[in-house]
């Protein structure tokens, strides 16, 4: 089973993330939960999400990068969900040898996440945070999706994602039964 | 003719009574010398103007049976077992020593021993009537001398009752021609009788008549009780006080405590007063100035031995040496228990006449030193040095911090989240119902009328730190908020507001936390139709939010106008328009971005 972990505040104006999520959600065994239209109030239900993780055998954390990390209410559902005792801090913890996978849609080409660029740093430079979020909770760390410039390359290059994206959790459902 | 006069008498005591009192605690005498001033202007050796002495005496003696009945209610088993240590250790000690010193004292100037007995222990009793008077008008209860002496009036509360009961046993009983075991038979019917009331009957009755929901029933009912009770007792032949005292133990844990002492309380107090007046009266001042030095013999001794046991004791109690003197001028006099104690004791044949006469002269004079006492120690005690002030450690009573005012759908849900946190509100309620299902909750609940500062104090508002105001009617809401705010301003309120003119009239009492009770859930409704109809949930509650905060702004902004109608309205309107625009524009803005800021 794999679980999307999907943070967009607005997922309506989404134009990628729909894109993306659109490309998948009709696979069988593949489970989206839409963080802001199940939360508006910030109201996580940690044991809920907690449940949810734990049948999963992938997930996925989907979402635009704002300010170079995740949404609020995703940062929230990891200082939430994620606590001691459950995702560390104990002997077997809940989520070990899960597999994670991030994707994400940034608002700038790739070359302006490079030194001198807009964001003076390449991409590579904001990864940890989310990848070692997910190691510390003794995941396995796949290989992310990132779509850079997700609101101004055409829909043929977006389609390209798109069916990447599907093309993955195919064959991982294949793989994982 | 009959109902003239009892007018007639009204007026005179009433008058005499409003006359005398505020003259006399204007001077810092108190309200119980005042009464007995009272009594002796108006009594046969005063101004003549009741002649009928016994009788007043005979009635107001009641108004002792309520003080038991309130004393009864006080004592609450918890707070006892609480004070366990002063109230027996000290309380017995003082009367003891006491007791035995002044019984040695009578004996020796020629009383009979069983007069002497009675009338020793009588006089070790304290006046709790002057004393808890005299100590609050200084705020002293909350201060260890103030604890101490409340712990010793308190057992000699206790002490009284078996001394009142037990004083005809040592005269000489007369033979109704009864055989003792029906006699002892009938009180152990009566006690029975009246543990039952007390356990079973009332508790019910009382929810049912509170149900009703018409007050003055319930006070009607809390009298019938009280005076039902007492004559029960005596018929059976017991002392009336001792069945109130019983009646008023059984109910102390009842959750109709605080609505009984606060509709009881008016009609002790009355009584009471009558009772010291009538005391007064009875003074025999022929008798007194045939024998001027005896008198003044028994004042001076009496007054010589308590304070001096009392100072001696004090240190025991836990009251700093520096204020020693000070316990026992406080609790030197003799009390209102003597008097009844000696009427006990005459009717008996304990205590010759002409004895209970000269005794109740100087009880009166000893209650009437008190406030000379106290004001000549504080006066020595000023020029003794300027101050040396004890901090007045808190009383750690079961008080909690939140106080519940209504405890409807909305106070309740208040209540409970608090409750799931640990802290149990004190609720106040007058729904008997709503009561049932708190105490089974474990909510400590005083019945009654929320907008009654007694009823407020007595629930502790002093002590709580913050009072949730969500009874039912704007008018109660805001009578609660006016008390509460002048009093205790230290109190953060936490109020519900009906609608939007109770919000101002709260903001502009300086209410800051006020929250309109149906505005939250109609903003969530707002929001789920917006879903319905396609708005996605994190969007319906932007819009809400947006909602809110300019509702709250423009509601501020109708906070100064809001006593002028037209203009109300004017800014309502204008409010409305600006709000649309606010939500048209952003709309416009949203739907031309592509998503939220900081996407890069």
């Amino acid at each position: 089973m794999i679980l999307i972990v999907y943070a967009h505040p607005h997922p309506g104006r989404s134009e990628a993330n729909r894109v993306l999520l659109d490309a998948v959600q009709d696979l069988r065994g593949v489970k989206i939960q839409s963080l802001y239209d199940r939360y508006p109030d910030f109201a996580i239900d940690a044991a809920a999400e907690q449940e949810m993780l734990e049948s999963a055998r992938l997930v996925v954390w989907q979402h635009p990068l704002y300010w170079y990390s995740v949404p609020a209410l995703m940062k929230l559902w990891f200082e939430s969900v994620l606590v001691r005792g459950w995702a560390y801090g104990r002997d077997r913890p809940a989520l070990a040898g899960k597999d994670c996978m991030w994707v994400t849609t940034t608002g700038s080409l790739e070359d302006a996440y490079s030194p001198g660029g807009k964001h003076d740093h390449p991409f590579s430079t904001f990864v940890p945070a989310v990848e070692q979020t997910a190691r510390f909770c003794s995941m396995n760390w796949l290989e992310p999706l990132i779509v850079h410039g997700a609101h101004v390359i055409d829909k043929a290059a977006l389609d390209i994602y798109a069916a990447a994206y599907r093309g993955r959790l195919q064959s991982y459902l294949q793989r994982h039964g | 003719m009959a109902e003239a006069s009892v007018l007639r008498d009204a007026i005179v005591y009433l008058g005499a009574a409003v006359v005398c009192v505020p003259i006399l605690t204007r001077l810092g005498l108190g309200s119980v010398l005042g009464y007995l001033i009272a009594g002796c202007l108006i009594g046969p050796w005063g101004l003549g103007l009741i002649s009928d002495v016994d009788t007043i005496l005979h009635f107001s003696e009641f108004g002792v049976v309520l003080m038991l009945f309130l004393i009864g209610l006080e004592l609450d088993p918890k707070r006892l077992w609480q004070m366990r240590r002063p109230v027996f250790g000290g309380g017995s000690l003082q009367m003891i020593v006491c007791g035995a010193l002044l019984t040695g004292a009578l004996y020796a100037i020629d009383l009979p021993w069983q007069a002497s007995l009675a009338a020793g222990m009588a006089l070790a009793l304290s006046s709790t009537a002057i004393a808890v008077q005299t100590m609050s008008e200084r705020n002293l209860l909350s201060a260890p001398v103030g604890r101490a002496g409340f712990s010793v009036l308190l057992f000699q509360d206790i002490a009284a009752i078996p001394l009142i009961a037990l004083v005809p046993l040592l005269g000489v009983v007369e033979n109704s021609g009864e055989p003792a075991w029906v006699s002892a038979g009938r009180a152990f019917g009566a006690i029975a009788i009246v543990i039952a009331i007390g356990e079973f009957l009332t508790p019910p009755l009382m929810r049912l008549i509170a149900r009703s929901r018409v007050r003055e029933i319930f006070t009607a009912f809390a009298l019938l009780l009280v005076i039902g009770i007492a004559e029960l007792m005596s018929l059976a032949g017991l002392s009336m006080a001792l069945g109130a005292f019983l009646a008023g133990v059984l109910l102390a844990s009842s959750e109709y405590r605080h609505a009984l002492e606060t509709d009881i309380g008016p009609f002790k107090g009355l009584l009471l007063g009558l009772f010291f007046i009538a005391v007064g009266m009875s003074i025999d001042f022929g008798l007194v100035l045939a024998q001027p030095q005896v008198l003044a013999m028994l004042v001076v001794g009496l007054l010589a031995i308590k304070t001096t046991v009392l100072a001696l004791i004090a240190p025991r109690l836990g009251v700093a040496p520096a204020q020693r003197w000070l316990f026992a001028a406080l609790l030197a006099q003799a009390g209102e228990f003597a008097f009844v104690v000696f009427a006990v004791a005459r009717e008996a044949r304990v205590l010759p006449d002409a004895w209970e006469a000269l005794l109740t002269a100087a009880v009166a004079l000893s209650m009437a030193a008190t406030p000379l006492m106290v004001l000549a120690h504080e006066s020595l005690s000023a020029r003794r040095a300027v101050s040396k002030r004890q901090a007045d450690d808190i009383e750690a009573e079961e008080t909690t911090p939140v106080l519940i005012a209504g405890f409807g759908r909305y106070g309740q849900i208040v209540g409970r989240v608090l409750f799931a946190q640990g802290v149990t509100a004190t609720v106040l309620d007058h729904d008997p119902e709503q009561i049932d299902l708190l105490r089974r909750w474990g909510f400590k609940v005083y019945y009654g009328d929320a907008t009654r500062m007694d009823l407020l104090e007595a629930a502790g508002v002093a002590k709580a730190r913050v009072l949730v105001v969500a009874v039912d009617t704007v008018k109660d809401s805001l009578a609660i908020v006016d008390l509460v705010r002048s009093e205790y301003p230290h109190l953060k309120i936490i109020a519900r507001a009906r609608n939007v003119r109770h919000w101002l009239e709260l903001q502009e009492r300086g209410v800051e936390t006020v929250e309109r009770a149906t505005f939250e859930s109609a903003l969530r409704s707002a929001r789920q139709a917006l879903e319905a109809l396609g708005v996605e949930p994190y969007e319906a509650r932007e819009i809400a939010d947006r909602f809110r905060r300019h509702n709250l702004a423009s509601l501020r902004a109708l906070q100064p106008h809001f006593h002028d109608e037209a203009k109300t309205v004017a800014i309502d309107k204008s409010g409305r328009e600006e709000l649309e625009e606010s939500l048209r524009r952003d709309r416009e803005t949203r739907t031309g971005s592509r998503g939220s800021e900081g996407w890069h």
